[in-house]
């Protein structure tokens, strides 16, 4: 990667970005809420992103990194009455942690047990927070208490109840999850991630500790969905089992796949493109997760490149 | 009652879910090993095998047993029509990449599941059983429609180990499990091949559905739980191995019956779902299964 | 006698009942050239395969300079100085030439090594010749030169050891006569070790030469002794080579 194509892609980000944050003075109060929902959800996209298309992993199973962070700092609000940003930095570590462990375990499988082996660690996950119903509210959830609605932070206070103050603390979170993939990218990390991506045995072969790169990329993937996770939470304020079950893992996979595995803005693309048509089929039809189906067929049939995959082949090489 | 006739009772009906269950993973494991994918809609071929075998004994209101068997013939077939369609549609311009497979199955997942919900509905709805047998043990009375299940099963998977063992077709099936491109050498249309047996994977799901459908009610979700069930049974029991597939189904269903008997379903799954993840850690060929390459 | 740069002892890999590798005595000097030679199934991919790390030892040692390297993983190998070329090429089709060796010099710096990128990048592809095609697709390359950057890539390394699988299949006659070249001109400063079938390559390279046949070191000589050794004849004749 040259230095020139760097600067042009991180002026688009910027581009973007800068974009993005004014929609909130441009759009009705429905839309913004909407755009939240997707900033949020874009975040465990990116988080994604760095084991699917970086390192090229393909897990099942990663909403049990999303519930990690969702759960840690929502029942860390609601058992303990911890301040939100401490809470957001307990759910964020509990997704670390899990991804260690979980990194360690599976690992060491390939393709297809990879897949299996994520899918099956998540369904414990998502069986736990119905088995410790107590605890976590289980299938109902929790609606996280009022303490838990606002928080002081450099002499501020922040409403958690304002649709503005949650969109710019989700656009605040997006733009350090974006950022870090950029640098990330841009490093000599992220050469080695696309090596190991292009052919895993001929960078072993070179010297490269690629175990560990993988565990590394697998951290940093754990963790930016557990933030995204977190950062839903507790800006809903309601944690619930369904974060944890297969649906967002698959879900997930498909927002990447759409937007584009291994492009640095698909993930946002993909969320907010699938978001607008299920949003949009769910007004019409009680079986609008059909058009997850459909999308899923049509993407793996004759558009596996997803769609900044698929303009950066045909149009625009220096594309990240 | 005593623990003893508790535990009889429990093995019972442990032994009903077994046989439901070895059906269902025969499938599974079928399609993997022939063809080397696994297939995540098979949980849906399930359903749907419920869902059809609703409509169709309801063509025969005054009349369960005909409905039954009506169902018992006509369900599987569709399903096996269907699935024959995804395979060769979908899954054969993939060229069977294993990734790309799982990632259409679970699209296939979706769409079937979702059909169901708008064709059938999203309530539970009862199939009624074809007869009405009440054993009379000396400590408790038993459904033996129950009983029938289990033979059924046992019928079935003879009749699939002759079919595999003893007739051309299935010489053809382990010969391109064996080693795709000699088959291929030898004149075997293996993607012929692969459609037969993914139909014929889904179609022994749908009829396992068909079976316990008259004592569980059919429902658009009900795939799931059999999904992951059979996944389960074909990791422990090897991946490619049809002896292992049985003897783990067997196992699995009977421990998950008593252990659901005794203590909390949702316990019983979290232990045999992390037990499955950590096999797959430590042996990524299951249990028994052979080598791959 | 120069020293031994590499030795094993009874090496063994099992493939269940498969002795693919059955009791291997090795002993290689520095700065030698050693030809592996022996018939198909012999065991000769397996063996190197052993050596580099790909595969585990089912029984017996390796030392590399001092070291004990039996269970040292393969990555650790290649930072002590061992480069290995893959029997089927193996590189980043994706990437271009001049990435795909840029790629072998980052390796080269996770030995800790102070490296100038652009003089070792040019150096290596100067030596086999590739510099005018540094910004071509290493994927669209004719077979031959992608067996070339693969070479590249080994030499980029700068490795102690490099070992060659089957380096001249598929490449033209005059392509064979430059890698021979090549292969003398690195002899200066590495140890090579190649697998072979092209016997003239092997006669016109080799200071010495270890022949295999199912699993075991058959004969061991210079290429003349080897060339006149009746075992090894019968071997390659008796299994149809």
């Amino acid at each position: 990667m040259t230095p020139a194509i760097a600067r042009r892609n991180f002026i688009l980000l910027v581009v973007v970005l800068v974009a993005l944050f004014l929609l909130q003075f441009v759009v009705p109060d429905y839309y913004v809420l909407t755009i939240t929902r997707i900033m949020t959800l874009a975040v465990f996209a990116i988080g994604y992103n760095m084991l699917l298309g970086y390192i090229g992993l393909m897990s099942l199973g990663h909403a049990m990194f999303f519930a990690a962070g969702l759960y840690g700092a929502g029942l860390l609000t609601y058992h303990f009455g911890i301040a939100v940003p401490l809470a957001f930095l307990g759910g964020l570590i509990t997704a670390l942690l899990l991804a260690l462990v979980i990194g360690f375990l599976s690992l060491r499988t390939q393709r297809v047990s990879f897949m299996i082996v994520t899918l099956m660690f998540s369904q414990v996950g998502f069986l736990m927070t119905l088995y410790f119903a107590d605890a976590t509210g289980g299938q109902d959830g929790l609606k996280l208490p009022h303490a838990a609605r606002s928080f002081q932070l450099v002499g501020l206070t922040f409403d958690l109840t304002n649709e503005i103050v949650r969109f710019n603390l989700a656009f605040g979170l997006l733009l350090v999850a974006l950022a870090i993939s950029f640098f990330i990218l841009v490093s000599r990390r992220g050469r080695i991630f696309a090596a190991i991506r292009e052919n895993e045995g001929r960078t072993e072969m070179l010297g490269f500790n690629v175990f560990a790169a993988k565990l590394e990329a697998f951290l940093y993937s754990g963790a930016i969905a557990g933030a995204g996770g977190a950062a839903y939470g507790l800006l809903d304020g309601y944690v619930g089992s369904t974060f944890a079950s297969i649906q967002y893992s698959i879900e997930v996979l498909l927002f990447t796949l759409l937007g584009g595995a291994g492009t640095l803005l698909g993930p946002l693309i993909g969320v907010a493109l699938m978001t607008t048509m299920i949003d949009r089929l769910s007004e019409v039809t009680t079986a609008y997760l059909l058009v997850v189906g459909v999308v899923l067929i049509v993407i793996v049939l004759w558009f596996p490149k997803g769609i900044l995959g698929t303009i950066r082949e045909r149009w625009l090489p220096w594309l990240m | 009652m005593g623990l003893g006739p508790y535990l009889f009772l429990a093995i019972l009906e442990g032994l009903v879910q077994a046989s439901v269950l070895t059906v269902t993973a025969v499938g599974l494991s079928l399609v993997f090993g022939v063809m080397r994918v696994v297939n995540v809609a098979h949980g849906e071929f399930f359903m749907l095998g419920a869902v059809f075998a609703w409509f169709l004994s309801s063509l025969f209101p005054d009349n369960p047993a005909l409905g039954f068997v009506v169902a018992l013939i006509v369900a599987p077939t569709l399903v096996g029509i269907i699935a024959y369609l995804a395979d060769r549609l979908i899954l054969k311009r993939l060229s069977y990449d294993p990734e790309a497979t799982i990632v259409a199955t679970i699209g296939l997942l979706y769409i079937l599941q979702q059909a169901a919900l708008i064709f059938f509905g999203p309530d539970a709805k009862a199939v009624e059983p074809p007869f009405y047998w009440r054993i009379r043990f000396p400590w408790f009375g038993y459904d033996g429609y129950k009983l029938v299940i289990i033979a059924a099963a046992i019928v079935l998977m003879l009749g699939v180990w002759f079919l595999m063992r003893r007739t051309k077709i299935g010489l053809v099936m382990r010969a391109t499990q064996l080693d795709r491109e000699t088959a291929r050498a030898f004149g075997i249309d293996v993607d012929s091949v692969s459609a037969t047996v993914f139909a014929f994977g889904g179609m022994l799901a749908a009829i396992a559905a068909v079976l316990v459908v008259p004592i569980q009610q059919a429902h658009y979700l009900m795939g799931l739980e059999p999904l992951l069930l059979s996944f389960i049974v074909v990791i422990i029991g090897g991946l490619g191995s049809l002896p292992g597939t049985v003897v783990a189904a067997i196992l699995i269903g009977l421990s998950d019956g008593i252990l659901s008997v005794f203590f909390s379903p949702t316990l019983a799954k979290m232990v045999s779902t992390l037990l499955v993840a950590l096999v797959l850690v430590i042996r990524p060929n299951g249990l028994f299964g052979k080598a791959e390459r | 006698m120069a020293d031994v740069i590499l030795r094993t002892e009874g090496l063994k890999r099992y493939f269940g009942g498969l002795h693919a590798v059955d009791g291997v005595d090795f002993s290689l000097g520095q700065g030698e050239i050693r030809a592996i030679i022996g018939p198909n199934g012999a065991g000769k991919t397996t063996f190197v395969s052993l050596l580099a790390g790909r595969t585990p030892v089912t029984d017996g040692r390796i030392i590399f300079r001092g070291e004990d390297i039996t269970r040292l993983p393969a990555f650790r190998r290649v930072r002590r100085g061992i480069a290995y070329t893959f029997q089927i090429t193996n590189i980043y089709p994706k990437l271009t030439v001049a990435e795909n060796i840029r790629m072998a010099v980052l390796g080269h710096t996770q030995r800790g090594d102070k490296v100038d990128f652009e003089r070792e990048t040019l150096a290596a592809l100067d030596a086999v010749e590739l510099a005018h095609r540094a910004d071509i697709r290493a994927g669209e390359l004719a077979y031959g030169h992608q067996r070339l950057v693969e070479v590249a890539m080994g030499l980029a390394l700068s490795p102690t050891l490099l070992i060659l699988d089957e380096p001249t299949q598929g490449l033209s006659d005059s392509e064979i006569a430059n890698f021979c070249k090549l292969v003398k001109r690195i002899s200066a400063t590495a140890t090579i070790l190649l697998i072979e079938h092209n016997m003239d390559v092997v006669m016109q390279l080799a200071h010495s030469i270890t022949v295999l046949n199912r699993g075991r070191t058959l004969a061991e000589g210079t290429p003349a002794e080897i060339g006149a050794n009746a075992e090894v004849q019968a071997a390659y004749l008796g299994t149809g080579q």
